[in-house]
């Protein structure tokens, strides 16, 4: 077993290694000029070679790359021989000059408001997906299965871009059930937090709920109709623990790998759901840089969330060995 | 159709006139039609049929593991003079585990994957005796040691895919009897298992079987295993019982022509090389369209004795032909009994 877990961390920190690479080398092959987009419209060609070399975007790509990897671990210097140079302190992620700011710390400052929104729809879609899923499984057929299964299927297919301005339209602006979102920390203002983050729990939870209704219910059929489940009956297991227990528990393997990867994924950011709402996340951030063509904030961006999927991926993969005792011989 | 005067009871199971119907799209489904047995304590009878003739669904009516809510389940099941039919979802789910308990075919799938042998065998104690887990776990290892599992009390730390498929089943069979229960169906407990393994499994059940006093119903298709373990035979073909009697009256005396037919198509030792084995010709009837009259008319050959056409039009009853052995068979006795010398002539010289 922590052989297995050493070995498996080793491959992702090689994993991480070649995922810098790729998308260093990708951003480095973009036909924009890093260097142009540093000044303005009345840019002259010098101005353009001098902030060239202070970024270090006259060296070899792959050089940049090195300079670029050693910053990670010791952060890095801009313009060292210039009057005035950029401190990029490590983790140093590169260094948007658009905002003046270290790319890592402007994630920094984005995460939490990104964090607070994926857990929370986390725990939601989890809750309602899999109750939802599970009565459903044990109505198979009949109008209730029925019932759920359109009304995900509706959830499933509307856009949360809808949704959110729908929510918004009628909850904040008509009824005035909710004051206008404006995001703060819930250890400063926990009222004005979950006002706040209600409406956006609600719609992101709405869409990955649908999927995950599908999901269990699918899983607990295939699940239900398994030999040991007719054995737990057999024994004289009163129902709902035959579901509970014995049904679930075998379902719950490959919800728990959808579950761990789609929270990963959100938390590089929702983009269009933090639009809505105007959360300060990562999306909006995500969002924010690609209008301003901001470049090192971009790849910062793209790195981070990477980094979050390759890791849940590893926590999934543990957690399968947590569920499923078979797994741990492999 | 039904029996208006219940008998007295005195066998210890009695399924009477036991019928399953399935409603589904394409028709009704009868996988079960007017079935009737009965053993006593430490009795086995075997229930013979090939595959979709109704046994395993007969098993589960008679353990209530057939879903209400997606069949009719109609005619009666008394053990120890208690009717199973109509009980409440909670009366059965009481029965079932301690008075009567099931082994599955497959003991590779039965056993949940994710728990401990130890955890599985203690929750089949603990959902019907208030007991300490100390003493849960003591039961499950003499359970085990029983059964012939060797160090139990460290093997009861294993996870089923630890176990052989031998010893997995044999775990099943330490789970279905930790609370000795009174009668025991064993849904062809050894057809996934290795040969070798077979009469090991069939040895311990039967084993068990005299020291608890259980009533056992064996279903399979395996009449090798019936001539070795049972009391009775019942044989099913398209959802009814077509002959049933002790086991010398089917194997020595059969009279319906199915039976024949099975008992003509086991391979012996003995035959000629250059025989072939004596196939019954066409396939099992659908449960969904069975035939009209006799079910297994469509392939009888030996329906011209049978005056007009009877055979395709009249179900013929299951009667009694002798004591305690009873046919489902439009042909006269004498008719029944000239076929049985000529189907299974030599076979007949050959076992008496």
């Amino acid at each position: 077993m922590s052989a297995y877990v050493v070995r498996r961390v080793i491959s992702m920190i090689l994993l991480l290694l070649l995922l810098t690479f790729v998308v260093f080398i990708l951003f480095s092959l973009l036909p924009t000029d890093p260097a142009r987009l540093t000044c303005g419209k009345s840019c002259t060609p010098e101005i353009i070679e001098a902030n060239r070399h202070r970024l270090g975007l006259d060296l070899p790509v792959l050089q940049q790359y090195w300079e670029y990897l050693k910053g990670i671990f010791v952060g890095r210097v801009y313009a060292q021989d210039s009057p005035d140079p950029v401190v990029c302190s490590a983790p140093c992620l590169g260094y948007s000059f658009k905002r003046g700011e270290e790319v890592f710390i402007l994630i920094k400052e984005g995460f939490p408001a990104t964090f607070w929104l994926a857990l929370g729809a986390f725990v939601m879609w989890l809750a309602a997906g899999i109750s939802v899923g599970v009565y459903a499984a044990l109505h198979r057929g009949k109008w209730q299965d029925k019932t759920v299964m359109g009304i995900s299927l509706a959830g499933y297919s509307l856009p949360s871009f809808f949704l959110g301005l729908m929510a918004i339209f009628f909850i904040v602006i008509r009824l005035q059930l909710l004051p206008y979102p404006s995001y703060i920390s819930p250890f400063e203002n926990p009222t004005q937090f979950l006002q706040t983050m209600i409406l956006p729990w609600i719609v992101l939870a709405i869409l990955y709920a649908a999927f995950y209704m599908r999901l269990t219910r699918n899983q607990m059929l295939e699940v239900l109709g398994e030999d040991y489940i007719r054995t737990a009956r057999a024994k004289g297991l009163p129902e709902r623990i035959v579901i509970r227990k014995h049904a679930l528990r075998a379902g719950l393997t490959p919800i728990v790998t959808a579950a761990g990867l789609d929270l990963a994924g959100l938390l590089g950011g929702a983009i269009i759901t933090e639009s809505i709402f105007s959360l300060p996340g990562i999306g909006s951030l995500a969002v924010n840089s690609v209008n301003d063509a901001d470049l090192p904030l971009i790849v910062g961006i793209t790195l981070v969330t990477a980094t979050f999927i390759i890791v849940a991926n590893l926590i999934v993969d543990l957690l399968y060995a947590v569920i499923d005792p078979r797994v741990r011989l492999a | 159709m039904t029996d208006l005067s219940p008998a007295p009871r005195r066998a210890y199971i009695e399924v009477e006139d036991l019928s399953v119907q399935f409603p589904t799209e394409d028709g009704l489904v009868r996988a079960v039609d007017g079935v009737t047995f009965s053993i006593d304590k430490g009795q086995t009878i075997a229930i013979v049929g090939e595959s979709g003739s109704g046994k395993s669904v007969t098993a589960q009516a008679i353990m209530g593991l057939v879903n209400a809510r997606t069949a009719d389940v109609t005619g009666h099941v008394w053990v120890d003079g208690q009717d199973i039919v109509g009980m409440t979802d909670d009366e059965l789910r009481k029965m079932r585990g301690s008075t009567m308990a099931m082994i599955f075919q497959d003991p590779m799938s039965s056993l949940h994957p994710f728990y401990r042998i130890g955890a599985q065998l203690t929750e089949a104690v603990n959902v019907h005796n208030k007991v300490s887990k100390k003493e849960a776990r003591d039961r499950a290892i003499e359970m085990l040691q029983k059964v012939g599992i060797p160090s139990p009390e460290k093997r009861i730390e294993d996870y089923p895919h630890q176990f052989s498929g031998g010893m997995r089943q044999r775990v099943m069979i330490a789970m279905a009897l930790i609370n000795s229960p009174s009668l025991l169906i064993a849904d062809e407990p050894t057809t996934a298992l290795d040969v070798t393994v077979q009469a090991q499994i069939m040895e311990l059940i039967l084993e068990l079987q005299q020291e608890y006093n259980t009533a056992v119903v064996l279903i399979t298709h395996d009449l090798g295993i019936v001539a070795d373990a049972a009391d009775q035979v019942a044989v099913m073909y398209g959802a009814r019982v077509v002959e049933s009697g002790v086991i010398d009256d089917i194997f020595y005396k059969p009279e319906m022509p199915y039976t024949l037919g099975l008992l003509a198509s086991v391979p012996r030792l003995n035959q000629v090389r250059a025989d072939r084995l004596d196939p019954i010709p066409g396939n099992p009837p659908s449960p969904i369209r069975l035939p009209s009259g006799c079910v297994f008319n469509p392939r009888c050959v030996y329906k011209d004795r049978v005056e007009g056409d009877l055979c395709a039009t009249e179900r013929p009853a299951l009667l009694p032909t002798d004591l305690g052995h009873m046919v489902r068979c439009h042909m006269s006795k004498e008719d029944r009994e000239a076929v049985a010398t000529i189907a299974l002539g030599t076979l007949g010289r050959e076992t008496a």
